[in-house]
């Protein structure tokens, strides 16, 4: 039913992506702007303060807004160009149908008749196959409003329990192992704790390019003494002058972390007052990594002895420290465990709950934070509640006036519900923010599903690649045409200020996730006039619940800068309600009170002790072989976002790196006979992507590295294996087993796709 | 106005990341809207990430001025060394082979020669320049002598620099650290991944600053 409507060439070109420049008043040096906007960058977790300039109901410049403290004025190139995707020639101003006898697959319809439209299909749907037929997808760039309506959306206007993010390929491992050891899902310190440290350890982090902003801080932290640690197959920028660099083998990071607490429980440099009083579960963790002895663990890991040694003295000796992890560690089948090991050194340690001792996870999406937590997730209400749990049940559905019986239960993972569809179990999906068919790995399958499809509706700014499938397309809002709150990296909510208007025909998310509702017929619950007013209901379904929100407000967060959860509106000690509450900007701190532990200690557990876990090793699915010997691992370039919905349509960062590379050390290609700028295929059990090398001494001799902003046969999730850790359900793009040889000619898309398509 | 003589501008190579947030934010500035007057490059990206943003260096006796056959190149009272001036400039060439750092550029389209002017409409006005804005690694600072000392104790600022027979010093200052890194910067996986690397550490020469001449033309206007 959802097949591509036309031949995908005639729908790129009528729907790019095409390039924006500046031109016009962009360009103009005499044009001045009407107003300056405080808002914040829609490209990654750092939320990048900035102030856009407006004029005539369009953005046409930005200007640093030096005072937001997480960045002063510092932005990435993304953040700089950002204001180049408003008022671009792709932007969707209609609400679209499939239409295979337009040459672009697609004719405009109006705005009522597709909202019409697709509350009939839900409604024929489910009343022939039952609530659970529909599947709504979502994501983590979306304000944390937005995501609140969008989980209450799915649970109680559609009554399915199949909703799920794209925060499933980015944030979740992370989110697991926190909630295993500390109880709580949040980086623990302000970033600026990073600065006065003694060591900083970095694993699996791409900062110079991913989270640009950080840089600064951890070249301020070494300035100040610290030393850097970082954890990578590649030397990135950051890694370039490091003090240590450990050059992993992709997918061995468990391994590491026991192999390295292990040398440190050999030499006692733990912090044994602290594991006694605060935390349980250590001898167990010491017992498994006795197993790491240290030549096993350079065997394993690809990193010297040397290196392991020096890592474990410099963090066991430390008195101050941070760690953060990112996506290097999370993005794998392992990925929970290897979250856990780094827990483990931190606890192990004791350098948690004070100034200047941190542990972090770097998020990826624009509110990677927020956007888990308040109930897009498919087994989390608001508040970061769980689904399963009945007194949350009954929280949440009294907030939302309900039934707890009416509540569904938990759903499955994104990529658990695109095998549903593949079953024939769903059969109607509704997806908003998240462009699986490029980023979810391999993605070939993903295709077949959409094509399995009775029905599906996107909503998006432009059409994304996902979206050629869809049978309506609803013509949603750009970050700059709406207001909320976003939570990002340190925990910090912050405030995203309208720009502009929606342009045409398009509507805020909110809108059009209610004009379903209403024309559902189920309109109880959504007839919001405004993001304030679905904030302020956030506020109190929040309450009580570990990410307590209930004592933040609009005008505290622009007052604050940032407010940091937990934010309470009753003294969660007392009940006394309070108004003032300054927020949490350090986790764990002495003689804190949580309403977990209730006083007993400082970690989100009844007893107040954070827990050890054994982070078990296990080699990766599909891992290097006789057949396929070369491992692969993807991941971003600086002026890239995910799937390129938005960056790929920006001249500018384009130009900057036009077109996805095979990086590749020069030993491997002497050996496989290619050279630098040639084209070469890569070859996993998946399928085959053809691409130009680029041959850099920078990255592992067995281990290529292709980033994945790009779609249909320049996507390396065509490539990529489907393998999911088994907690966290992420999937494993870190590292798979592939093999490489010279192409003997350029491939078909060289001679007709522009570089961004 | 002019730019105020307390605020310094400042690279440090060692923190660059190659992101290209200075070139981005540079073509945003208004006196030259849409160019980057920037060059970012990577000095060998086969053996290394490292790279090196250079901006004018804004010289005190500057070569670029001393050569232009139409005087179309000026220096202001604050040290700034402006972009040629459009009814004088003949797009010969001369600053662009000339310039010790590689920086003018001609615009053949337009017929001039553009450079970077210290975005003087941001910094006459007592605002920093746009890259030293944006730099997300603050490889490229814009602050006081007092800023400098306290945030940079590892590195110290050199203006002073020799190219042949000739003796240069610049309003813009290039960080050097202190002392040689304990690490040499990594350029080849292999040696990391080795229990016995090749040291490969890199010396600097630093100018002895007693050598230099003070400039005679430091405070006038060109």
């Amino acid at each position: 039913m959802a097949e591509v409507p036309a031949d995908p060439l005639r729908i790129i070109e009528k729907f790019g992506p095409h390039l924006s420049e500046m031109t016009g008043v962009r360009l103009s040096t005499s044009v001045e702007p009407e107003r300056l906007v405080k808002t914040h960058c829609c490209f990654c977790g750092q939320q990048c303060g900035i102030q856009l300039k407006v004029r005539d109901n369009q953005v046409i410049g930005f200007e640093p807004w030096e005072d937001f403290p997480f960045n002063r004025g510092m932005l990435c190139p993304k953040g700089v160009k950002r204001y180049l995707q408003g008022s671009h020639p792709d932007r969707l101003i209609t609400a679209l149908r499939r239409d295979t006898s337009s040459a672009s697959g697609f004719s405009p319809m109006p705005y009522q008749a597709a909202i019409d439209r697709v509350a009939a299909e839900i409604g024929r749907i489910q009343q022939k196959h039952g609530a659970g037929a529909i599947g709504v997808l979502g994501g983590a760039s979306l304000t944390t409003e937005k995501t609140y309506l969008l989980g209450k959306f799915a649970r109680v206007c559609l009554k399915t329990p199949f909703i799920d993010y794209n925060g499933r390929l980015c944030m979740v491992s992370a989110g697991a192992a926190n909630k295993k050891a500390f109880g709580i899902d949040r980086t623990t310190n302000p970033w600026s704790d990073m600065v006065g440290t003694d060591v900083i350890w970095v694993a699996g982090s791409n900062v110079a390019e991913c989270s640009p902003i950080t840089t600064n801080y951890i070249w301020q932290a070494r300035e100040q003494g610290a030393k850097i640690i970082i954890q990578d197959p590649r030397i990135t920028p950051a890694a370039r002058t490091c003090d240590l660099y450990l050059p992993v083998k992709p997918g061995r990071d468990a391994a590491l972390f026991a192999g390295v607490l292990q040398i440190m429980i050999e030499r006692d440099w733990l912090d044994h007052t602290f594991i006694d009083a605060h935390t349980s579960g250590f001898d167990q963790v010491a017992a498994y990594c006795s197993e790491w002895t240290l030549p096993r663990t350079a065997e394993m890991t690809g990193v010297p002895q040397r290196a392991l040694m020096q890592a474990a003295e410099w963090w066991g000796t430390a008195k101050t420290s941070f760690l953060f992890h990112a996506r290097g560690i999370e993005h794998h089948s392992n990925g929970v465990q290897n979250a856990l090991g780094t827990i483990n050194l931190v606890l192990a340690s004791g350098r948690i709950g004070k100034p200047k001792c941190g542990y972090g996870t770097i998020v990826g999406q624009a509110n990677g934070q927020g956007g888990r937590e308040h109930g897009q997730k498919c087994d989390q209400l608001p508040g970061w509640r769980d689904i399963s749990n009945p007194e949350h049940r009954r929280y949440v559905a009294g907030v939302w006036g309900i039934e707890e019986q009416e509540l569904p239960g938990p759903g499955v993972d994104a990529y658990e519900l695109f095998r549903k569809i593949d079953r024939g179990e769903i059969k109607g999906l509704l997806s908003i923010c998240f462009n699986p068919k490029v980023s979810l790995p391999d993605n070939s399958f993903v295709t077949r599903c959409l094509e399995k499809l009775e029905f599906f509706t996107a909503i998006d700014f432009f059409l994304n690649d996902t979206a050629w499938h869809a049978d309506v397309v609803l013509p949603g809002s750009l970050h700059e045409e709406d207001e909320g709150t976003v939570t990002q990296v340190e925990g910090r909510i912050i405030k995203i200020n309208k720009a502009v208007d929606c342009p045409g025909d398009a509507h805020e998310d909110w809108r059009i996730i209610q004009d379903i509702a209403q024309a559902l017929g189920r309109p109880h619950g959504f007839t919001f006039k405004n993001p304030r007013e679905i904030f302020e209901e956030l506020r109190l379904a929040s309450k009580g619940g570990v990410a307590d929100y209930s004592g933040v407000t609009y005008e505290k967060i622009t007052q604050n800068m940032g407010v940091f959860w937990p934010c309470y509106s009753e003294d969660p000690r007392t009940g006394a309600a309070i108004d003032d509450h300054p927020g949490t900007p350090r986790l764990f701190e002495h003689g804190s009170y949580n309403p977990v532990a209730k006083g007993s200690g400082p970690f989100y557990f009844p007893d107040g002790r954070a827990r050890f876990n054994v982070a078990d090793y296990r080699d990766p699915v599909d891992d290097a072989s006789e057949e396929f010997p070369i491992y692969l691992t993807t991941g971003r370039v600086v002026s890239q976002f995910l799937s390129g919905t938005q960056t790929r349509r920006i001249g500018p960062l384009v130009k900057q790196y036009a077109e996805p590379k095979i990086e590749m050390h020069p030993r491997l290609a002497t050996k496989l006979g290619i050279a630098d700028g040639e084209w070469a295929t890569v070859e996993t059990r998946r399928g085959s992507i053809t691409l130009k090398a680029q041959v850099v001494t920078t990255i592992r001799p067995d281990t290529i590295f292709i980033p994945y902003h790009w779609a249909g046969p320049k996507s390396v999730n065509q490539v990529t294996v489907a393998a999911q850790d088994p907690i966290s359900k992420i999937p494993q793009y870190k590292v798979c087993g592939c093999r490489v040889r010279r192409a003997k000619a350029p491939p078909e898309y060289a001679a007709v796709l522009e570089p961004q398509q | 106005m002019a730019k105020p003589d307390y605020l310094h501008f400042l690279i440090d190579p060692n923190r660059c990341i190659g992101c290209q947030a200075c070139m981005q934010a540079c073509s945003e500035c208004d006196t030259h809207r849409g160019e980057s007057m920037i060059h970012l490059e990577y000095l060998n990206r086969a053996e290394s990430v490292q790279t090196v943003p250079v901006v004018c260096m804004h010289c005190n006796q500057p070569t670029c001025a001393e050569v232009c056959p139409a005087d179309a190149i000026k220096r202001t009272g604050d040290g700034v060394v402006q972009s040629a001036r459009k009814p004088r400039c003949i797009a010969c060439g001369n600053c662009v082979v000339a310039c010790p750092f590689g920086v003018p550029e001609v615009y053949e389209d337009r017929k001039i020669m553009m450079k970077c002017d210290m975005c003087y409409d941001r910094t006459s006005v007592g605002k920093k320049p746009m890259c030293a804005t944006v730099c997300p690694s603050q490889a490229l600072f814009f602050g006081t002598r007092e800023q400098i000392e306290q945030l940079r104790p590892l590195s110290t600022p050199v203006n002073t620099f020799q190219f042949g027979q000739q003796t240069i010093t610049t309003q813009v200052n290039i960080m050097v650290p202190r002392r040689l890194a304990t690490v040499a910067p990594l350029v080849d996986v292999t040696a990391a991944m080795e229990e016995k690397p090749k040291s490969r550490a890199v010396s600097l020469k630093v100018v002895p600053v007693e050598n230099v001449e003070d400039d005679p033309f430091a405070e006038v206007e060109v």
